[in-house]
Formats: C-alpha cells, sequence, structure tokens
C-alpha cells in the first residue's frame, strides 16, 4: 500500500456526500412548506458542527458555546438595525466580533480539567447573557432587539414569509462553514487539534504548541458559532436573550451526543434528528414533548448509537458490537 | 544566556537540580552532563528518580532548584514544546500515543510537525512532498507498515512501543532522551532496536535508562548511578561493573536493593 495514497484517503470525498448536499438543498423546494425548519435545522447544524471542532476534534468540554453563538445573533441585528442592512456584510461583521471573543475566551479554556473548563465556559455564558439583559439601551434588555429590517441576500433575493431565502441562504452558510471545516479537521493543524485531544503530553513532546493551537481551534469554532446565531437572527429579523440561554448550549451538546463527536457529519445528522423530533413530539403532546426527548436520549445513551441504527442486532444473540 | 558550561563538548547539562513534591525529595541536586555523541546510561534501581529527571530535563516537570543548559542556553523555563524545536526529544517509559490515530496518521503528523507545517490548515495531511516518503521509512525501518492503517489502540503491546520510539526519531534529534526503550518490546527486535539508536549519527547524543544491564553494558560508553534521587557515581561500563558501591546497592544479588 502506497502511504500517500492512504493519508490522502482520509479526506477524500464519500460517494454520499454530494449526495446528502444536493438532497438538503433540494428539500426547500420540495417541501416548501417545511422551509421554516430546514432554516432551523441548517442554523442548529452549523452550531453543531462548531462545537464539534472544540469538543470532538480539540477534546475541550464547553457548557458555554452559546456565548459566541448570541454575540453573532446580537452583532448581526444591531449591525441590520443601525449601520446597514445588507446580510453579507452584517455576517461579515457578526464572524468579526465573535472571532474576537472567542480569541479572548480561549485563554480560559488552555489549562484546566474537563469539570473547570464546564464551570469556566457556563460563566461566560451566564456574563455574556446578563450584560446583554443590563444594556437596554442597545440590546432592548428582557423584550429583545425588535424592528430588525434585512435587506435582500446579494441585493436579489428578499427574505420572504415562508423562510425559502432564509432556508437556502442558511444551508449555502452551512456548506461554506463546512467545508472549511472539513479543510480544516483533514490539515495538519487538525491533526495537531487531534494530537492534543488524544494526548497531551505527547504533543507537547513532538513540539506541538499545545495552548496555542486550542486557541486557534477555539477561535475558529467560535466565529462558526457567530455566524450560525447572525444567521438566525437574519433570517428571523429578531434577537433576544434567548440566544445566549444555556439550553442552548445544553441542546448543542446533546445533538453532538445523538450525532456523534469527532466526525463533522455527527453535528449535521444530530441536528436533523434533534430538530425533527422536537418538531413532532411537540406537534403530538405540545405539553409533554421534552419527556419523550428525555427518554430517547436517555435509551440512545444506554444502548449506543451504533446498535440504536441496525434494530435487527436487537434479538440477536450477543448482537452487541 | 549565562557562559557556565564548562566545555563546548557538553550539550546538555543539568546542574545542581533539586525536585521536591511536598516533602518528599525525588531529585537531590543532580549534576549531570550529556556529552556531545554520547551513548550515555543512567541506571538506578526502582524509584531512583531516573523518570522524574527526564521529566525535568524535557520540562514536564518544573524544577525546585537548579538549572538546565542545552548547547550553551538555558533553558530551565522554556516549555516543553520549545524544547523539542531545540532538537532535544524524549520517549515514554509508559506509551504516550495518539490513540484515535494510525501509525502513519501519527508519523504525517510528527514529520509535519518537525518540518514547519504543523499550523497548516488549507493543505492536506501527507499532501506536502516528502512526507509520505518519510513516513515509509520510518514505517519500514520500526516494522509498522502491515499496521500502519490500524488505529493506534487496536495495535498490539509491541507495535505501540515500536511505534512509541518510531515517534521520537521521526523529530529526528539531537539530543535523544530514551526512558526503558525497549521494556516490552518482542525478543527478537530488542537488540535491533537498540542497534538502530547506537546507528544514529555520531553527533547525536542519546541519554538512555535501562533496566536491562546486558543491553546497558552493551550500549553505553558512560554510565552514571542515581540512587535516592541523587548520583552514587559514574564511569565507564568497566568501572561500573567493578564499584563495589555499585555492587551493594544495585547490582549485589542477595543484598539489599533500596526501593524509594
Amino acid at each position: 500500500m502506497n502511504t500517500q495514497t492512504t493519508l490522502l484517503q482520509a479526506s477524500r470525498w464519500k460517494p454520499w456526500e454530494p449526495v446528502l448536499w444536493l438532497l438538503a438543498f433540494a428539500a426547500p423546494l420540495v417541501l416548501p412548506s417545511h422551509a421554516l425548519i430546514i432554516n432551523e435545522i441548517a442554523i442548529v447544524a452549523l452550531f453543531a458542527v462548531s462545537l464539534d471542532l472544540v469538543l470532538g476534534y480539540t477534546g475541550i468540554v464547553s457548557l458555554g458555546h452559546a456565548a459566541f453563538f448570541g454575540m453573532g445573533a446580537y452583532t448581526a441585528a444591531l449591525f441590520a438595525k443601525h449601520i446597514h442592512p445588507d446580510p453579507l456584510v452584517g455576517m461579515a461583521v457578526a464572524v468579526g466580533t465573535a472571532t474576537v471573543l472567542g480569541a479572548l475566551c480561549s485563554f480560559t479554556v488552555m489549562r484546566g480539567t474537563d469539570l473547570t473548563r464546564l464551570m469556566v465556559t457556563l460563566g461566560i455564558g451566564l456574563i455574556l447573557m446578563e450584560l446583554a439583559n443590563k444594556l437596554d439601551w442597545l440590546t432592548g434588555g428582557a423584550d429583545g432587539l425588535q424592528g430588525v429590517m434585512m435587506g435582500p441576500v446579494l441585493g436579489q433575493f428578499e427574505f420572504d414569509l415562508y423562510g425559502r431565502t432564509a432556508a437556502f441562504y442558511s444551508l449555502t452558510v452551512l456548506l461554506l462553514c463546512f467545508l472549511l471545516a472539513r479543510r480544516l479537521v483533514h490539515s495538519p493543524l487538525g491533526g495537531t487539534l487531534k494530537a492534543i485531544r488524544d494526548n497531551r503530553l505527547r504533543a507537547s513532546a513532538i513540539g506541538i504548541p499545545v495552548t496555542a493551537r486550542i486557541a486557534v481551534g477555539y477561535t475558529v469554532a467560535a466565529a462558526m458559532a457567530g455566524a450560525a446565531g447572525a444567521l438566525l437572527a437574519q433570517t428571523t429579523g429578531f434577537a433576544s436573550l434567548d440566544v445566549f440561554e444555556f439550553h442552548r448550549s445544553a441542546d448543542v451538546m446533546l445533538i453532538l451526543v445523538v450525532g456523534g463527536t469527532g466526525w463533522l457529519y455527527g453535528g449535521v445528522m444530530g441536528a436533523i434528528v434533534f430538530k425533527l423530533l422536537q418538531d413532532m413530539l411537540s406537534a403530538i403532546t405540545p405539553q409533554y414533548w421534552t419527556f419523550w426527548l428525555g427518554l430517547f436520549l436517555v435509551v440512545l445513551v444506554m444502548v449506543g448509537r451504533e446498535r440504536l441504527m441496525r434494530p435487527w442486532t436487537w434479538f440477536s444473540k450477543g448482537g452487541a458490537r | 544566556m549565562t557562559p557556565t558550561v564548562t566545555s563546548t563538548d557538553v550539550v546538555l547539562s543539568a546542574q545542581g537540580l533539586v525536585k521536591r513534591f511536598g516533602g518528599i525529595t525525588a531529585t537531590g541536586n543532580v549534576t549531570l552532563n550529556l556529552a556531545k555523541g554520547a551513548r550515555h546510561a543512567l541506571i538506578g534501581p526502582n524509584g531512583a528518580g531516573k523518570t522524574t529527571l527526564i521529566n525535568l530535563l524535557t520540562g514536564v516537570l518544573a524544577p525546585s532548584e537548579g538549572r538546565i543548559v542545552l548547547n550553551g542556553e538555558d533553558i530551565t523555563r522554556i516549555a516543553p514544546h520549545q524544547r523539542v524545536r531545540r532538537g532535544m526529544v524524549r520517549t515514554f517509559q509508559i506509551n504516550q500515543l495518539f490513540n484515535s490515530m494510525t501509525p502513519l496518521e501519527t508519523l504525517a503528523l510528527v514529520v509535519s510537525q518537525h518540518r514547519g507545517l504543523g499550523a497548516g490548515w488549507w493543505q492536506r495531511l501527507g499532501a506536502k512532498p516528502g512526507i509520505a516518503e518519510r513516513c515509509s521509512e520510518l514505517l519500514e525501518q520500526f516494522h509498522l507498515t502491515d499496521v500502519m492503517a490500524q488505529r493506534t489502540e487496536h495495535l498490539a503491546y509491541g507495535k505501540r512501543r515500536l511505534l512509541e520510539i518510531a515517534i521520537a526519531l521521526a523529530c529526528e534529534p539531537r539530543v535523544l532522551l530514551l526512558d526503558e526503550p525497549v521494556a516490552g518490546v518482542p525478543p527478537g527486535q530488542r537488540e535491533e532496536l537498540l542497534q538502530t539508536v547506537a546507528n544514529l549519527p555520531s553527533d547525536v547524543s542519546v541519554l538512555l535508562i535501562e533496566h536491562d544491564m546486558d543491553l546497558v553494558f552493551e550500549f553505553a560508553t558512560w554510565i552514571t548511578v542515581l540512587v535516592n534521587g541523587t548520583v552514587l557515581t559514574e564511569g565507564t561500563p568497566d568501572a561500573i561493573a567493578n564499584d563495589p558501591q555499585v555492587k551493594a546497592v544495585y547490582l549485589g544479588h542477595g543484598e539489599e536493593i533500596t526501593h524509594g
């Protein structure tokens, strides 16, 4: 076997990958009445891919990833309201502020254990939410930021009530960020992040500047979370304290648990399953849907994702694999 | 930089190193000089502080007192990865591998990092010319070609051990610190592995920690004996083999062996 071919094989496109993306982009056309949820799924998928860069690829646990999501959302909403309504410019600015915030916060996760990181990231999320609440002259406080008028995408495509433009816009941003993330995780830099995740001691013993690389990984992920937040604010024309809420950070972690960490499609698959399940359950039982969602998660973790997806192995003897 | 290095032939020098963990002194005033091109062994009973000394030299632990000089530069306070960049590389007594990667990916990563490509984010790992070829050489040299595409965590212990050493040599060290490298290596490959180390360019300096005395006497041209965190004595293999003190604490069978 040739070593170079084997090395490059890992990053080669599998046949099902373009099919999946074609299906995703066909979905708003085929199911126009579901464009809104497709938009939501794309946004949450991007948020989950961003967390996977931190959690799955660098091995840093975070319960405050909503901080960057919220930063992107508020920046995009404020920019559209006060400076310029163009969504692409707003997106760039939102990604910029989330990147700066990520770079600043990366210093808090360089050292310490998983538990201290959970606490620190949780704390940062809470701080930002309270700031958004307190600075009500800027953010609208608990009422949220209302009256955000978005311009058309590329000066052509107006955001419509049915969410078709929104869905295509979000899917496009998701695809671009996904391609970037895909490139990154298969590069030497991505390799050094995985090395840090697998064995920090050895990573530094082969000359990897561990803290600097963690900062890079964390900052890139923050930028993508900011993009996801900006998408939400731009496609709904609204930003509220909800974007910083703890449940957002927790949900996105659940999504990664559902889809699988350390695998970029895990975030995408998890987002699809999680959002559809949430949608379905809340339609069937509006009051008690979280019970069923909780039950699903417990079963998923107890039985294991691999086995749950292979129902035919459930009743065979020693079927666990 | 302070010019206190005793001789230009010394590449790595530990000067009065002390390491205390609470009230316990693991390393007590150790001074050790590694000459250019040395094949230097560090021996001592269990708990003598050999691994602690390696951890101090490589920056995993910070010394309580003393200093470390590499090629005339005081490196006592610099980070482990910066010491690696200055050519000092180690192996670990207990394998420290990247379990989710394959041996091939691991070596491609190490070679890329060593060649200054570790921060590259656009090119794919192994796409730059020369990386894959170097990996092939290393895999061949360490008998890892047949398992190069298996996840490291699924490899047999002997293979994992070989990968542990291969990673260090992929960094092309100028100073190599080996912490019991052949422990757990299949018997047939032990001599070969040690031969690989002995065959490194003659200006590469090697410090070897090893329990197998036959291997030590075969390999080393200079031996330092560490007991209870301090240097008991040092000298040529002949001198050490005949030293009554060393026989008493270390080689003496039936005598009291110091466990610390």
